[in-house]
């Protein structure tokens, strides 16, 4: 059985300026113990995703189950399966830390939960906060409550969505050892981020969202290898060679070529060279998710009916069991 | 989902919102207990000597029912509209959109927090405003009756008002356009019959005015229409809002997008 399953997922939001179809088909799974990344640009459907799943928003069509329940059927059994740390950096201004933990547990109908909740607050840096209230915390001890409070209830499955968004790199690995802690021990975990080296670390799979579809979902070693594997990185002050400047990601004077093999990168510095292009730096590495995020991102073909990379029957079948 | 995981969750929700306005007390109870017995101060004195409107009972007398009676109704409904209300605005509702809670929880428990705020206020009202005005118990039953009936619909009609409502204006706007108006012209400060015919007839169409005058039975005996009637009116409105609200509820009416 699948912890999750997001199956033909659509979801359209009608408004006053005409009707914005925000998921567009999405269909995935993730097996039980996975590390899974979601990820793509503002807008393209994420946040909604895990609206959906979460019982925040309703799919237009299309079913979503989490540990083998409906999330609209079976919600009270797929919400108790599910623990969700939201985007916003939300709180409830009358409650200390405990309390807010003690009434979250509650709502799960856990009693008698002290043991865990000093489990979690210890394991989040949180215990000399525990009797401190919510207004008086700064952003990233409000952000490690927000995890804390999403995991009261033990869920098998918890989803992070952006939870490191502006968050200072202390708060980053004290979040991200508890969580692989979490995983190891056996829980699901899905997240959404922008930072692209979190999500190449971490997640074993990688699912890329674009319009409210999925453009590529595969291992994550895999998208790393099926693209452009090798970036040339220079700086220089000169117009790059025609032959070459279309491919080139310019940022200021730094400029990066992706090239599939040695032959492509003898190419690209043969062009400068006879252009008589004066570069510094020159670096030739390894290509990271941000390069094939970006491949992927601005190609059109993948948006428009090209399809995703991999399915979700195929990846699904690669994920540990 | 056993009853008895559904009894704790909506259990605790009960808790989190009595705890809620407990925690500022002073301005959920203390306030309105003191405009209450400004009211009564202020009015009582005033209107003493031009004011008779039941025979053997003095205007202050019969003033006190009405304004614990408004306070109940009014406080009730203050409790769900301004918790649903500020969760909504600053977004910490997720914390239980995303909890297995049903419609039925969520109701029972806000609506059971705000009428415990509603009577706890009214008490409140009574033993402060009971030192300067001599009270009887004619038929205590409908005291309780009318008060447990009454918190319970404003309680409902809060959170009806507080799923609506976007911005705080327009939680101002409901209040101060709806509620209050009706709740002032429900025969608080006055007996119906003391009324043109036109206002009269009006004042019928009001339920609040069932709510008050049946409560206010309860202490003298005496009413401007039958308890009985007014039972059936505030127990039709009670059925109605709550089946409405728990429509509401289940639809996730702007609070599931």
């Amino acid at each position: 059985m699948s912890a999750v399953i997001f199956d033909r997922v659509e979801k359209t939001y009608h408004g006053p300026r005409g009707s914005l179809k925000a998921l567009d088909g999405v269909s995935f799974s993730i097996e039980p113990g996975e590390f899974f990344g979601l990820l793509g640009p503002n807008g393209a459907g994420k946040t909604t995703l895990i609206s959906v799943l979460a019982g925040l928003a309703r799919a237009s069509a299309g079913r979503v189950r989490v540990m083998g329940h409906d999330v609209v059927g079976e919600y009270a059994a797929a919400r108790k399966s599910l623990g969700i740390v939201p985007q916003e950096l939300v709180f409830d201004p009358f409650f200390s830390v405990r309390e807010t933990l003690l009434i979250q547990s509650g709502y799960f109908g856990v009693r008698h939960n002290e043991a865990w909740i000093d489990e979690l607050l210890e394991g989040l840096g949180l215990a000399d906060k525990a009797n401190a209230n919510m207004r008086q915390l700064s952003g990233g001890m409000k952000r490690r409550v927000l995890v804390a409070q999403a995991l009261v209830h033990r869920p098998p499955v918890i989803v992070l969505d952006e939870p490191t968004a502006g968050v200072d790199v202390e708060l980053r690995q004290t979040l991200w050892q508890f969580i692989a802690r979490l995983n190891k021990q056996g829980h699901t975990v899905l997240l959404t981020t922008h930072y692209l080296e979190e999500a190449e670390a971490l997640c074993g799979r990688i699912a890329m969202l674009k319009k409210g579809r999925i453009v590529a979902l595969d291992r994550t070693e895999n998208l790393l290898a099926g693209t452009a594997s090798t970036m040339l990185r220079f700086k220089t002050d000169q117009a790059l060679p025609p032959a070459i400047a279309p491919q080139a990601r310019v940022t200021g004077r730094s400029v990066q070529l992706q090239a599939h093999d040695a032959q492509e990168v003898e190419a690209q510095l043969r062009a400068l060279r006879e252009q008589g292009v004066h570069i510094q730096d020159l670096e030739i590495g390894r290509a990271d998710l941000e390069d094939v995020f970006l491949e992927i991102m601005q190609n059109p073909a993948l948006v428009d009916g090209g399809g995703a990379r991999g399915t979700a029957d195929a990846a699904a079948k690669e994920a540990p069991a | 989902m056993s009853a008895g995981f559904s009894l704790e969750g909506a259990g605790t929700l009960f808790r989190k919102e009595v705890l809620r306005f407990w925690k500022v007390s002073f301005q959920t109870i203390g306030a309105p207990v003191l405009t209450a017995l400004l009211y009564l101060l202020i009015f009582g004195h005033v209107l003493e000597d031009h004011v008779q409107v039941y025979d053997n009972v003095a205007y202050t007398g019969f003033l006190l029912p009405g304004l614990v009676m408004m306070s109940v109704l009014q406080n009730s409904f203050a409790n769900t509209s301004s918790s649903l209300i500020q969760s909504k605005v600053t977004g910490n509702l997720v914390f239980l959109l995303v909890t297995p809670l049903s419609h039925w929880a969520w109701f029972a428990a806000y609506v059971g927090a705000s009428m415990v705020r509603g009577l706890a206020v009214g008490l409140g009202v009574f033993i402060m405003t009971a030192a300067f005005v001599p009270v009887s118990f004619a038929e205590p039953w409908w005291i309780l009756t009318f008060a447990v009936l009454g918190s319970g619909l404003l309680g409902s009609l809060g959170l009806v008002a507080g799923l609506w409502a976007e911005k705080f204006d327009q939680m101002a706007a409901f209040q101060n356009f709806i509620i209050m108006p009706m709740t002032f012209l429900a025969g608080v400060f006055y007996s119906i019959h003391s009324l043109p015919t036109f206002w009269q007839h009006l004042s019928r169409f009001n339920p609040f005015f069932y709510m008050i005058d049946g409560f206010r039975r309860g202490f003298f005996g005496q009413s401007d229409v039958s308890p009985w009637f007014s039972l059936g009116v505030v127990g039709t409105a009670f059925v109605l809002v709550a089946g409405f609200t728990l429509n509401l509820l289940a639809r996730g009416y702007k609070i599931r997008a």
